[in-house]
């Protein structure tokens, strides 16, 4: 198992480091920057700038500067565009935010998906079974970003329920349109998987065997279906969190939680790159920690993998 | 005993019918089932009518898209409607354009944003994956190496980062949902070749001398075209999901271009005021799409996917 977890880590860091020199490339190739602007400025004003952001060094020298900061300082570089804030700044203020409600949507859609799921796989093709699949295949259909204009059209603008917006430190107001907005698609493909899943289990031979022993049958549910039923779901649940933090971008601009996404959508649209690249490497290296988990739980549950 | 000579054609023609039937091909059973599949069929049927509705649907707009209705451009809420008076059937947008033509347009670009996406993911991933399987050793563990770590960055991001640096564009945007959709399907496909590059018949071919290149072309891609095809099909939906969340943020197509994200988006910042056609109708169009896109993916992967039988 350490051998294990040692040769997936020696893999992870090449591969965060390609990402690191990646994105610093393509901001380099990329056309204009944060200081072109209509009204150019005199090319001493942008020489001093330039300087003063170490951008008059040789590009491989920022290269190497940008990645040793990275890697020992977990420093990403000041924003060209908020002279008072460094991108660690914004992200520090902006990640507990995003991580607060995508870890809650992730709990959300994982609970509700797999109990969905196994109720469905449970009650196979009585009206329960049909209700769960169609509600299952609607929620698919429905984005964070179509959940978003529905729940404040719903609670906000009619029942005048919930607030539209702001975070006013987590209050559990606050909390519940931008995590519905979030994990209702994710219920959704969760819970399709989890009852497939389910029934493929309940039709092989060692379920059988357990019935013909006479087991009751939530001794063979819990006992034994439950974890081969969840393997593929748990394979599944390490996109899902990836897909729950790029869907918070939405969430943070559509409800103005002030999260992550706002301040990775603004910096896209003033070509702040330092900012853009801070974010994408921070959610890349998040990914490939998620994936890391992911596969050792897959390990634990699955007694055909040991290492 | 010859006598009845008219009785006797009548047989042979019929024995010759009966060794002329066609045999049973992969590719029948599979049509068979998916013909069988009473909702895949529907859903084909409801995305036949959508795509007929973007191709005829013009002919009876009276306003372009671009037009400005600047009667009633000021009192929206009020005269914007949907109606068959004016002419505005599915009403008025926020800057008083006519909704009916925008919602073809956009239902077009997403149509088109879809299956270009995924057709740039089957060709891409698929040459990638079979070159990487059949290559095998070290080429192979550097080029799967490669998609290891391009699949570790969230696929939204690298679209939004490729599009601010290359400039928002039609031709940037498919570039860049193909540049991330081919991944997933160059994994597959180099499974699939690893698994049919060591079978008997691939060997026999080799033993009588057919070439790499035609071992290649005539005998794995065939066989692994049922599980290519299922795959992109499920990837349309995907990509029309992830074209729409960009265009939702302000990130992708831009004016005078429209997506169904981008009127989503639209509708959505003004339903405050009363105008929820504005938002009904793009919403309407994106769901249903979305919906029959994955009963038909399920359709076709019951049809062809021998597993699951």
């Amino acid at each position: 198992m350490l051998n294990y977890v040692i040769r997936r880590l020696a893999v992870a860091i090449p591969t965060l480091l390609i990402l690191i020199i990646t994105c610093f490339i393509l901001m380099k190739i990329a056309p204009g920057g944060p200081f072109t602007s209509e009204r150019p400025l005199p090319p001493q004003v942008l020489a001093n700038i330039e300087a003063k952001y170490g951008l008059d060094k040789p590009q491989w020298l920022q290269l190497v500067d940008y990645v040793k900061n990275i890697v020992l300082h977990f420093d990403f570089g000041p924003s060209f565009k908020f002279k008072d804030r460094d991108v660690n700044d914004i992200i520090a203020q902006g990640l507990p935010i995003s991580l607060t409600y995508g870890f809650l949507s992730f709990v959300v859609a994982a609970v509700c998906g797999i109990a969905l799921g196994v109720t469905a796989a449970i009650r196979h093709n009585t009206w329960i079974d049909y209700f769960a699949v169609s509600l299952g295949i609607a929620a698919q259909a429905l984005p964070n970003f179509i959940m978003g204009p529905i729940l404040i059209l719903t609670f906000t603008l009619y029942l005048g329920w919930l607030p539209g917006g702001g975070w006013n430190g987590g209050q559990w107001p606050y909390l519940i349109m931008p995590v519905i907005a979030l994990s209702t698609s994710f219920i959704g493909s969760i819970s399709r998987l989890t009852r497939s899943s389910m029934l493929e289990v309940m039709n092989s031979n060692f379920i059988r065997t357990a019935k013909a022993k006479g087991l009751s049958t939530s001794t063979i549910l819990w006992r034994h279906a439950m974890k081969p039923t969840m393997l593929p779901v748990i394979s599944y649940l390490g996109p899902v969190f990836v897909y729950v933090l790029t869907g918070s971008v939405f969430v943070d601009l559509y409800f103005s939680t002030g999260g992550l996404g706002q301040s990775y959508v603004g910096s896209a649209l003033n070509r702040d790159y330092s900012v853009l690249l801070g974010v994408t490497i921070l959610y890349g290296s998040l990914t490939v920690i998620v994936n890391l988990l992911t596969d050792l739980a897959y390990a634990w549950f699955d007694p055909k993998i040991r290492f | 005993m010859f006598g009845n000579k008219l009785e006797n054609m009548d047989l042979a023609a019929e024995v010759n019918e009966l060794s002329n039937a066609q045999g049973r091909s992969l590719w029948r059973d599979a049509r068979e089932r998916f013909v069988a599949n009473k909702a895949a069929m529907a859903c084909v049927a409801v995305l036949g009518m959508i795509v007929a509705f973007t191709i005829i649907g013009p002919f009876f707009a009276e306003w372009s898209n671009e037009e400005i209705d600047w009667d009633r451009m000021g009192a929206i809420a009020d005269e914007g409607a949907p109606s068959f008076e004016n002419g505005h059937f599915f009403g008025l947008d926020d800057l008083g354009r006519d909704m009916y033509s925008r919602v073809i347009q956009a239902t077009t670009t997403s149509l088109l944003v879809g299956l270009i996406g995924a057709f740039m993911a089957l060709v891409v991933g698929t040459l990638y994956g079979i070159s990487a399987g059949l290559i095998g050793g070290r080429v192979d563990a550097i080029m799967m190496r490669i998609v290891d770590i391009l699949l570790a960055i969230p696929s939204v991001l690298v679209i939004i980062l490729l599009l601010v640096i290359a400039g928002k564009s039609f031709f940037m945007l498919f570039i860049a949902l193909g540049a991330v959709s081919w991944l997933t399907m160059a994994r597959i496909v180099r499974g699939q070749t690893l698994t049919l590059k060591n079978r008997e018949y691939i060997e026999a071919a080799r033993a009588a001398g057919v070439s790499e290149f035609t071992i290649m072309y005539r005998h794995i891609l065939p066989n692994m075209l049922g599980v290519i095809i299922v795959y992109a099909s499920l990837l349309v939906p995907d990509m029309i999901l992830a074209e729409s969340f960009i265009s939702f943020l302000g990130l992708g197509i831009s004016e005078p271009h429209t997506s169904l994200g981008r009127l989503i988006a639209e509708g959505a910042g003004t339903m405050a005021y009363g105008t929820l056609w504005q938002l009904a109708f793009p919403l309407f169009f994106y769901v249903t799409i979305i919906i029959t896109m994955f009963f038909i993916g399920d359709g076709l992967r019951d049809a062809l996917d021998p597993k699951d039988r």
